[in-house]
């Protein structure tokens, strides 16, 4: 390789690894602000804030979902299962996928009691997927030890 | 000179590209059509339907190897970016000009194809986390190459201007790869991985990979054809090339 050469992709390199050094100091001081939602631990220990529309994401616990008598308001706690956990109220319609164990995203904002007062809930998908009958299979035998 | 030198300095001419690439752009558009035949009614017919999103999932079979050939395509551009900058090789310069328009429409699908699965999974055709924002910068990166080309009027700054561009912009691949494991997104994790075993059963994963194969080679076909008519538009004037249209 001639000098010439040498010295375009020495110039080529500094510009990619310029380039790369920028944007990750820039990723590293935005971190919390590029997460999509709040975990449960942030709005049990007053990270989120109150009164403001954020995002709020954890698993729905089982047993928790209660559907009111008349309407479409429904209740349930959300938590992460290693002891964090809020409730959170909502009226309109939930994702099909919305079932006690999921993944979910509520939007809304965090009233002074720790209510999470959602107006719009998502569900989060995982990456397992796996046909019906395996997966029949797989909550029989974790049933029945 | 090594052997890899002499046909790396060979690449560099587009008239050995043209004679020899014939073969490669009936390969993989042959096989690109085969194995997307395959895969496409493998994975919609015939793969079970998934436990919790029933048929809805299957649109992974479309949205994921897109999704990944977005990316590889602009590594590939990248890698030719620096071979402009570094050796001013005509080709390196054509694959650009080709790519970007092909990987405009490929990152459009895997947007478009992840919005359709978004609806009905997530409840919302679209959500700014991590991983959706980074492929819609992604997206840009290709216009903004097309339009950076069509800005210049001299063609070799217009090259060398994409080059950079081209260079500049991978560093948002691994952003895109790595976005679902440093942030927390809606997106999930990737399902599949060289590290683990996959998160599906082979009954699914299969016809995905058939696909997968399928996608990359009539990529890799369009991207042959697209670099031919390239070469011959830039060497109209050429002798070889008279010859090469007198006798067809």
């Amino acid at each position: 390789m001639n000098r010439v050469r040498r010295g375009r992709l020495t110039a080529a390199v500094f510009l990619l690894a310029g380039t790369a050094a920028t944007v990750a100091l820039v990723l590293v001081v935005l971190n919390e602000n590029i997460n999509a939602f709040h975990p449960p631990e942030r709005i049990v220990n007053g990270t989120a804030p109150v009164g403001v529309t954020i995002r709020a994401g954890g698993m729905v616990m089982p047993g928790s979902v209660s559907r009111d008598a008349e309407g479409l308001g429904v209740s349930f706690v959300l938590s992460d299962f290693q002891g964090s956990d809020f409730p959170v109220r909502f009226v309109g319609i939930l994702p099909d996928l919305f079932r006690e164990g999921q993944g979910i995203l509520a939007t809304g904002q965090l009233d002074a009691s720790g209510t999470f007062m959602a107006h719009e809930v998502l569900a989060k998908h995982d990456e397992n997927y796996m046909p019906p009958e395996i997966a029949d299979l797989a909550a029989h035998q974790s049933a029945d030890p | 000179m090594g052997r890899f030198t002499t046909w790396f300095y060979r690449m560099g001419s587009p008239r050995w590209f043209f004679d020899l690439s014939r073969p490669w752009l009936v390969g993989f558009l042959v096989a690109g059509i085969v194995l997307l035949t395959v895969g496409t009614v493998w994975g919609l017919g015939f793969a079970p339907p998934d436990y919790q999103q029933g048929d809805s999932y299957r649109i992974i079979y479309i949205h994921v190897p897109s999704a990944h050939l977005a990316e590889a395509l602009y590594v590939a551009m990248g890698v030719a970016g620096i071979v402009v900058l570094v050796w001013r090789m005509k080709l390196a310069d054509m694959f650009i000009a080709v790519t970007a328009p092909v990987g405009m429409a490929i990152t459009g699908i895997a947007l478009l194809t992840g919005a359709i699965w978004g609806r009905p999974t997530w409840g919302a055709w679209w959500v700014w986390d991590a991983r959706t924002t980074s492929v819609l910068v992604l997206f840009f990166l290709y216009v903004g190459i097309m339009a950076l080309r069509q800005a210049i009027p001299r063609a070799d700054q217009a090259g060398r201007a994409a080059a950079v561009l081209a260079i500049v912009g991978t560093v948002n691949v691994p952003i895109i790869k790595y976005s679902v494991d440093w942030w927390l997104t809606l997106h999930q994790p990737a399902s599949i991985t060289f590290t683990a075993a996959p998160a599906m059963p082979p009954s699914m994963w299969v016809p995905l990979l058939v696909n997968f194969l399928g996608f990359y080679s009539l990529v890799a076909a369009f991207l042959v054809a697209g670099l031919r008519n390239e070469v011959l538009r830039r060497e109209a004037d050429a002798q070889w090339v008279r010859d090469w249209v007198g006798r067809s």
